[in-house]
């Protein structure tokens, strides 16, 4: 019963938990990362009253979606936008592959999104014969290297820059240094060319405001203001669960995002944009489109309980203190949102028999919840999927185990003479360990058992 | 005060002299303990592996047999989490749903019943070591467990206590995850116990026993000298 995902992500895990070389490389990237948003952080007047206001704003928001999702809608429209609903990912990906065909375009510059990554649009397009470059500096060097990005906001944290410079070398035949600003100039250098070329500009969004038809985009590097402004026609991909209501909501939320993305104040850059180039304007895109993507975003909608996994602003926080992510990496969870919020969301958005196992894969220690700037209860919500997964089709291995345990429990005295004449053998399991089936062995290949008492507490009472 | 004092399944057959030492702490500071032998186990394990049908049967008998209106204090976040968090989770919508309420109100971990229950931090405990904490993340985010534990423990002679780093980090037990996931069980258990290991102390102290049973079996199994206890058993030393 185990699904093939679940079998793979034992498999990865299995190799990365042992790699010591990872196991540094992930805490020494993230130390960085904790001590600069620790910093940020404590200049908050008050950081959980600043956490209680973006949940309630996005609670707002999720829970009349319908009512600001057409306002936005309205507003960018009447600037001579053109809204796209795609209800899956197959809609969205033809509609930026006939766009591409109508405008006659050759080459796509891309900027980060992790939308387009769950819909996989640069495989379609690459498919349907057009070149499409990546202009975030994680993204392309993940792009070169031809895998997925291993973090919400930092793709390729996974590598060193010695990784990076023999990779430029290999790609784009530079010389070998390990300077960051050398290895930033070389990829400028490439994607300088990519702006001036592109037809059409593609770009996520970070939020949407419904009270004036704008989005909003977060980034460090300019890359997405270049992408946004230079090519003749501009692609935004954003999930439905964005949209905000105010503008002024954005005076939380920009440095909220900051604050939890990267440990900065607020970042570089962040660009508003309410529509193609207008009548008395200069510059800008000819056309702007906006995608709306669903892709089961209101499965998660229906379910009460998990609603709040919609209010996520994809900071990436709880993978950065999640044990778990800093343990198996991130290119083990095989999904587009890695970390706790992808084992919470995945399940609605590809299936939960087959993305079960992420929830399960968890201590339950609750980390990744005190830290979400937006509040949702996410390791709560793994529970919540563990249990329907149950409900939907039960292990029946683990099902009779269970009702055996709970059955025995009505015989509390039963249990504890059992406990008592398996004690002699308790040292013997330590010895024998290789040999033992699991779950035992799970626990005694690295752990040696406790010894079981020679006198149970319940012992103890009754002889007191 | 009579306290029902509630033992979890792994401290009765595992680590009964954690019960104990609640026990005499307990009867020092003169109140009245009562143990319920009809109480196996929380019923966490089914609970957090999905199956709550199961849990239901475990948890009507420790409703049944904590009835009443006395404090119930458990010596572990987790299982003090389990019946005080999720019970009313559990049970909500059956005819149980008003009682797991009731019960839920007046259920504590130990550290925090004795700080901000019964108002005590000084119990004349004399523990002379170097020692360390680990705060189970139950106790921790959970119930919001942190000071008590360290107020408790900077009263006690004698003993020095060592903060680590990523203090807050888990453990990697988490219960059948343990078994489960092994492997990533166990990284996380080699970096807290790394942590461990660095501060230099003699024992490693905490609030939950669970916690202390995986790092202790990583220890022994690495032959290392750092020992685990609860910090019942330091409190009850002298």
């Amino acid at each position: 019963m185990i699904s093939s995902f679940a079998a793979k992500f034992k498999n990865s895990s299995t190799k990365l938990t042992a790699d010591l070389g990872h196991r540094v490389k992930i805490r020494t990237a993230l130390r960085s990362y904790e001590r600069a948003r620790g910093g940020t952080q404590a200049q908050y007047q008050d950081w959980q009253a600043a956490r209680a206001g973006a949940s309630a704003i996005k609670w707002e928001a999720i829970n009349h979606l319908d009512a600001y999702l057409v306002e936005f809608a309205d507003k960018l429209t009447a600037r001579g936008t053109k809204v796209f609903w795609a209800s899956s990912g197959q809609e969205a990906r033809d509609y930026v592959v006939a766009l591409a065909k109508d405008k006659g375009a050759r080459s796509i510059i891309k900027s980060k999104s992790m939308t387009s990554e769950e819909i996989h649009l640069n495989e379609a397009l690459r498919l349907a014969g057009y070149e499409v470059v990546e202009s975030d500096l994680g993204e392309y060097i993940v792009q070169l290297r031809e895998e997925a990005p291993y973090h919400l906001v930092f793709p390729a944290m996974h590598l060193t820059r010695h990784e990076i410079s023999d990779l430029f070398q290999e790609k784009l035949h530079s010389l070998p240094t390990e300077s960051p600003e050398e290895l930033t100039m070389i990829a400028r250098r490439e994607l300088r060319m990519k702006y001036l070329q592109a037809d059409i500009g593609i770009s996520g969004a970070n939020f949407g405001i419904a009270e004036t038809g704008m989005i909003s985009i977060t980034e460090n590097e300019g890359n997405a203001r270049l992408t946004t402004a230079l090519p003749k026609v501009h692609v935004a991909l954003m999930g439905i669960e964005k949209v905000i209501p105010k503008l002024a909501d954005l005076a939380l939320f920009l440095p909220m995002l900051a604050t939890t993305g990267t440990g900065q104040q607020i970042t570089c850059y962040n660009s508003l944009i309410g529509g193609p180039r207008q009548p008395d304007e200069t510059d800008g895109p000819e056309e702007f489109h906006l995608i709306l993507l669903d892709n089961h975003r209101t499965r998660l909608l229906a379910d009460a309980e998990q609603r709040d996994a919609l209010h996520c602003i994809r900071c990436g926080a709880c993978l950065n203190v999640c044990p778990i992510y800093r343990n198996v990496g991130g290119h083990t969870y095989a999904t587009t949102y890695q970390g706790p919020i992808g084992s919470v969301i995945t399940p609605h958005l590809r299936g939960l028999m087959d993305w079960k196992h992420l929830s399960y894969a968890s201590s339950l220690c609750g980390a990744c919840t005190e830290t979400c700037p937006v509040k949702i209860d996410l390791h709560h919500h793994l529970l919540h999927n563990r249990r329907n997964a149950v409900a939907q089709q039960p292990d029946p291995a683990e099902r009779f185990a269970f009702r055996v345990f709970a059955f025995l429990t009505r015989f509390p005295g039963l249990l504890n003479r059992l406990a008592r004449l398996s004690r002699p053998f308790m040292p013997l399991a330590n010895a024998v360990r290789s040999i033992l089936p699991p779950p035992a062995k799970g626990w005694v290949a690295s752990r040696d058992l406790p010894p079981i008492a020679a006198k149970s507490f319940r012992d103890y009472w009754r002889a007191r | 005060m009579r306290i029902f004092l509630f033992i979890p399944c792994f401290v009765d057959q595992l680590f009964p002299s954690v019960g104990i030492s609640a026990v005499r702490i307990f009867e020092k500071l003169g109140h009245t303990v009562e143990y319920k032998e009809a109480i196996v186990c929380c019923g966490q394990p089914s609970f957090n592996g999905g199956y709550w049908e199961e849990t239901r049967e475990i948890a009507t008998r420790v409703l049944q047999a904590l009835a009443g209106s006395d404090p119930v204090v458990v010596p572990s976040g987790s299982c003090a989490a389990m019946v005080r968090n999720f019970y009313p989770e559990l049970f909500r919508k059956t005819p149980q749903a008003e009682a797991a309420v009731q019960l839920s109100q007046r259920v504590f971990e130990f550290s925090s019943f004795l700080v901000d229950q019964l108002g005590v931090t000084e119990l004349g405990s004399r523990f002379p070591a170097k020692v360390t904490f680990h705060d189970g993340c139950h106790g921790l985010r959970e119930l919001q467990v942190r000071d008590q534990p360290r107020q408790l423990l900077k009263q006690v002679k004698d003993l020095t206590l060592v903060e680590m780093e990523d203090q807050t980090s888990c453990c990697g037990f988490g219960g059948t995850f343990a078994v489960k996931f092994p492997m990533i069980s166990t990284a996380m258990g080699e970096t807290k116990s790394a942590s461990a290991l660095e501060t230099g102390a003699e024992y490693l102290v905490s609030n939950d026993s669970s916690c202390l049973m995986h790092l202790q079996g990583l220890l022994s199994r690495r032959n290392q000298k750092l020992k685990t206890i609860h910090l019942a058993e330091v409190l009850a030393s002298s």
